[in-house]
């Protein structure tokens, strides 16, 4: 149980830099992004091919998991410019699939369906599994602090103020002399580089990844979160990330407990419940738990 | 006698088939408050997107201040010193009065990502110094008590104040008003006429887009009057009143049977 307890913190702890990074590019910026889940396999692909076959230190293959994602998410943001809502969504939606299929279908490279496995870990085989899992809860969650610091900052410096009037007018942002385009390619890349970075560190925590890993389900996750915990604001989307995996795994022993009903029906009981909690979550708090709010006052 | 702060040559631009601008000509002269006005789809509203920028001329020149801006992004213009409003007022809902008049403020390093997520120094100082300038700003234009509420939560009148403060902030040596009275009060609609009228005297240069006629007449000299898409007629209200072929764009050509 206590196993099982810590393995769901270190999950939380990926969707809670996910959904930073996703704060950065939606939340503050305004651009729709259903492409998460790319960008995270990109960061897991990358740190894993070159931490297995190059032999890089592990740190460095984090970091080039970071890189790959933030140029991949440059990169999208120039191709991206011009389109919002409703567009930038299925194009986001299309490029998450791209980099499903390359990763099924190039085998020379990752090995197709049959994933990556033996991914090396920090001092896994050198410590028990309960100690390796506590040193990856310990790291997972420093990175978490560390990425919810710098974001938090950003998110209240000037910077964050022009993504902010970006996303709710950009003709208003460009007339105040702020370029455009520059701002979101920044905001792009920085939020794609900590989704890469979380699915770096997943990586190396499961060992082994695979295409099916990365499903737009876990995408629709983040945005979940993101949206419970409040859109543009960074302590929002930790607690969001906490409180959807919460529901995920905590509707399991709920529905446990329900009697008189057959294990199929336990499981749609499940989702239900899931659904109803952020059904009434978004009807009484559409701002979400902790909505976004600046701090810039006349008298300082 | 100086060189125009801004010379409008031969502007084109069409949408599909109809020509909005038809080779405008205009030239705004240093410390003026220049009205720019017409008949509705004369094609004011296009001028001002394509002089600021927001929208590309197909032809034809915009030389500010020497400079020729024509087709440069809106971002550019506002730095090269011109600086436009918008006739509905837009405000950043979401943001306080105060952060909108900071957001317009330039040469703030805090916009590099590196020094918005590691601080420093210099971004501060040069928020205070935005800060004391928004405060004057908001002072001069009766908007100090609503600074740090959201721009969501003003009156009509309070956003169009707003939007040449927006503006101000950006320490334009061109100002661009698209409609600064329209839907205003007329007591507000006179005070905002007399912002203006304190801007000319600081040495600002003003191009103002307006219907109100009473607006113009006491503030607005040169008044230049467009008509699809062409300058009509150039010179002080009372002779524009008077002219005949502006008359006619307004009201329609009599018909002689």
């Amino acid at each position: 149980m206590e196993a099982y307890i810590i393995a769901m913190l270190v999950f939380a702890g990926f969707y809670a830099l996910m959904a930073l990074g996703l704060n950065v590019i939606w939340g503050l910026a305004g651009m729709v992004n259903l492409g998460l889940v790319g960008f995270f396999g990109l960061g897991a692909y990358a740190t894993a091919l070159l931490t297995k076959n190059l032999a890089w230190p592990m740190p460095l293959g984090w970091a080039a998991g970071a890189l790959v994602a933030a140029a991949a998410g440059a990169l999208m943001a120039v191709i991206v410019a011009r389109l919002r809502g409703d567009y930038l969504a299925i194009v986001t939606l299309g490029f998450a699939e791209v980099i499903r299929l390359v990763a099924s279908n190039e085998v020379w490279l990752t090995n197709g369906t049959d994933g990556i496995s033996g991914i090396p870990g920090p001092w896994r085989g050198e410590v028990s599994p309960q100690t390796f899992n506590l040193i990856f809860l310990a790291l997972v969650w420093s990175a978490v602090g560390v990425v919810f610091v710098l974001l938090a900052r950003a998110s209240h410096s000037p910077f964050g103020r022009v993504l902010r009037a970006i996303r709710e007018d950009e003709d208003v942002a460009a007339v105040a002399g702020k370029p455009v385009l520059w701002f979101k390619v920044r905001a792009f890349a920085l939020g794609a580089a900590v989704v890469g970075f979380s699915g770096a560190l997943y990586a190396h925590y499961n060992a082994y990844i695979a295409p099916d890993g990365f499903a737009p389900l876990l995408t629709i996750y983040i945005v979940l979160a993101l949206t419970a915990g409040g859109v543009g604001s960074m302590r929002g989307a930790v607690v969001g990330a906490l409180l959807v995996v919460l529901l995920l795994e905590g509707t399991r022993f709920i529905a446990q407990e329900i009697p008189g009903v057959s294990p199929v029906q336990k499981a749609a009981l499940r989702e239900s419940i899931i659904a109803l909690s952020l059904i009434l979550l978004l009807r009484f708090r559409p701002q979400g738990l902790i909505p976004e709010r600046t701090r810039t006052r006349s008298s300082p | 006698m100086t060189a125009p702060l801004l010379e409008v040559r031969g502007l084109v631009r069409r949408f599909g088939g109809v020509v909005a601008l038809d080779g405008l000509d205009l030239t705004v002269r240093r410390g003026t408050v220049t009205a720019l006005i017409g008949p509705n789809g004369a094609g004011k509203s296009t001028a001002f997107q394509c002089i600021s920028g927001v929208i590309r001329p197909d032809g034809g020149k915009v030389i500010f201040d020497g400079q020729d801006i024509t087709g440069a992004r809106p971002d550019r213009v506002t730095r090269a010193g011109l600086v436009r409003s918008f006739q509905i007022a837009r405000g950043i809902p979401r943001l306080t009065v105060l952060e909108n008049l900071l957001l317009y403020g330039q040469h703030q390093p805090g916009e590099t990502l590196s020094v918005a997520m590691l601080g420093g120094a210099a971004t501060r100082r040069r928020e205070e110094a935005l800060r004391a300038q928004a405060v004057a700003v908001a002072a001069r234009l009766n908007l100090t008590r609503v600074l740090d509420n959201p721009a969501a939560a003003l009156s009509g009148g309070q956003k169009k104040l707003m939007e040449i403060g927006r503006a101000l902030m950006a320490e334009p040596r061109l100002l661009l008003l698209d409609e600064p009275v329209a839907g205003v009060n007329p007591t507000l609609a006179a005070e905002i006429a007399r912002h203006i009228a304190h801007l000319r005297e600081e040495g600002m240069t003003v191009l103002v887009v307006e219907h109100h006629m009473d607006f113009v007449a006491s503030l607005c000299d040169p008044v230049i009057v467009m008509a699809e898409g062409k300058l009509l007629a150039e010179g002080g209200f009372d002779s524009i009143a008077g002219d005949s072929r502006v008359q006619e764009a307004y009201m329609g050509r009599r018909v002689h049977a």
